[in-house]
């Protein structure tokens, strides 16, 4: 039987009189990729910023690792082992890219824990190994994105969290992130996808849950949601 | 002629320096002009004199006493005046920033009155003439401690994980806090290292000026805030070049005979520069990549 990591039970989140998410629930099992699909302003980017602690519970809970972590402050969660790559990657201008690989590992004080990070860091990424010593500001968006992944490694996550992390990059790249993704998961990382590009993030994951105006609307398999008419017509363009 | 007057502005320009780099500092992570930080330096210089006067303490011990308390202070009086209002509108930090200003300068007058006191000649004046120049052991023990104190401060931005914390703080506080990295822990942090250059300020100037007195701290914090605008705000050597260049100039200024405009040209500076390069010397024009 799958073990679950994350459990949201009932989690509604208001931005003042905005419900951006109603009284939703899913869980993630231990070792899934599960993804999130839905159109801009569904709610998914709400629901990720709740799990990392940066919105505020408006009612239901966030369980992680069979702890209640509604008022476990942001930078404990990663702690914790919950890590998120934020969209529009976010990695820190004016650093390198060693220094922002150093910022992921913030958490982590064993030293011989942090440079087998970087390990294997630099081995999923080689471009990064290349540019180390490059301002971040400097790489393509592509380059960026693998950074932000890479960073995320660096804290030892239990579950990663990964905001439209294909949004804005060339097709390459799209299909390299989604390759990553999966080997991520293989090394035993739990990971909750968002993307706009359901069709891509369906295909690699093991379950998805559509949203729609902050509710989920539809959940199944990857396969099971790519073959149904309703959620084609709706987010998969036919 | 010309040279020595450029010494004695590097001199007075790293006093500038010591204190720029806090306003740089403390803008660049919560985007404040802390108006109370000249103060602090007024507070370094007199808890200087104490340690100086009352427990006569070597020169150097009552320094690195001064900031360490001073540090202190620093982060109180974020914990007390700012942090309650981190989520308010700027404006309103701003105006409790005033009120701190106006509390420390006003408490030390009531406490310790508001006459200059002539601060202590811990170390005795010696000259020194390389032909016609002319330098005091003074102005070397100056110039000496704020290099020393700039390039601890370097070492610990650039080096420490604490360091590191604040830089990504203020380049972003949202994904930093997504690092795992406590925003308060670093912001206290922050403070208590631009109290402590602060300190260091007040104690060296009243070393050199040989008095104190409770609102040394404005004229020269306001000065100090030019200079961190001038060097590029929330830019950390942005703020020393900037320190060192208001105070060659204020010099000059005296040197040439305008003594009496010496402060209304670094005020013409600043709005020179807010109209012309807001960004400062050193600023940059952010752009995003996509």
């Amino acid at each position: 039987m799958a073990e679950t990591l994350l459990k949201i039970a009932n989690l509604s989140v208001n931005y003042g009189a905005i419900k951006a998410v109603r009284g939703i629930d899913f869980v993630v099992n231990r070792g899934e990729i599960v993804t999130l699909i839905g159109a801009n302003g569904a709610g998914k980017s709400t629901i990720l910023r709740t799990i990392s602690g940066l919105e505020k519970v408006t009612d239901g809970t966030v369980i992680f690792n069979n702890q209640i972590v509604n008022h476990m402050p942001s930078e404990k969660r990663v702690r914790h082992g919950i890590v998120q790559v934020p969209e529009g990657r976010r990695v820190f201008p004016g650093m390198t890219v060693q220094e922002n690989l150093q910022l992921g590992a913030f958490t982590v004080s064993n030293k011989s824990q942090n440079n087998s990070g970087y390990d294997t860091v630099y081995q999923q990424f080689p471009i990064l190994k290349d540019r180390r010593n490059q301002d971040a500001a400097t790489l393509s968006g592509g380059e960026q994105q693998m950074l932000a992944i890479g960073r995320a490694l660096m804290a030892q996550p239990k579950m990663i969290l990964l905001d439209e992390p294909s949004m804005g990059l060339a097709p390459l790249y799209i299909q390299k992130i989604f390759d990553i993704i999966q080997k991520i998961r293989d090394t035993g990382v739990t990971v909750l996808l968002i993307e706009q590009n359901a069709n891509q993030a369906l295909k690699i994951a093991d379950r998805g849950y559509v949203l729609e105006g902050g509710k989920i609307i539809a959940t199944g398999t990857g396969d099971e949601l790519l073959s149904s008419s309703d959620v084609r017509e709706a987010y998969l363009g036919g | 002629m010309i040279i020595q007057q450029l010494i004695n502005g590097m001199i007075l320009g790293s006093v500038y320096a010591l204190l720029a780099l806090g306003y740089t500092m403390v803008y660049g992570i919560i985007k404040l002009i802390n108006f109370a930080h000249g103060d602090i330096y007024m507070l370094g210089a007199y808890f200087g004199y104490f340690f100086l006067r009352v427990l006569h303490l070597n020169f150097f011990i009552a320094l690195i006493l001064s900031m360490a308390i001073c540090a202190v202070l620093g982060m109180l009086i974020e914990f007390i005046a700012y942090r309650p209002l981190r989520h308010s509108p700027r404006i309103a930090v701003l105006i409790s920033a005033l009120g701190v200003s106006f509390f420390l300068e006003n408490g030390m007058s009531y406490l310790f009155g508001s006459d200059k006191r002539s601060f202590p000649q811990a170390i005795e004046t010696t000259q020194y003439h390389f032909g016609s120049l002319q330098i005091s052991n003074i102005q070397i023990i100056i110039i000496t401690t704020a290099i020393v104190l700039m390039i601890l401060l370097n070492i610990i931005v650039k080096k420490t994980k604490m360091g590191r914390a604040m830089r990504a703080v203020s380049a972003d506080e949202e994904a930093a806090i997504l690092m795992g990295i406590n925003v308060n822990r670093t912001i206290s942090f922050t403070f208590a290292i631009g109290s402590a250059l602060a300190a260091a300020g007040g104690m060296l100037i009243g070393l050199y000026y040989n008095n104190i007195d409770p609102l040394m701290g404005m004229t020269p914090g306001i000065k100090a805030f030019v200079a961190a605008v001038l060097g590029g705000i929330g830019i950390i050597p942005g703020a020393a070049l900037g320190g060192w260049l208001i105070g060659i100039l204020e010099t000059m200024t005296q040197a040439v005979g305008l003594s009496n405009y010496k402060d209304a040209i670094v005020y013409a500076i600043l709005i020179v520069i807010l109209l012309l390069k807001p960004t400062g010397i050193l600023g940059k024009n952010k752009r995003e990549k996509v």
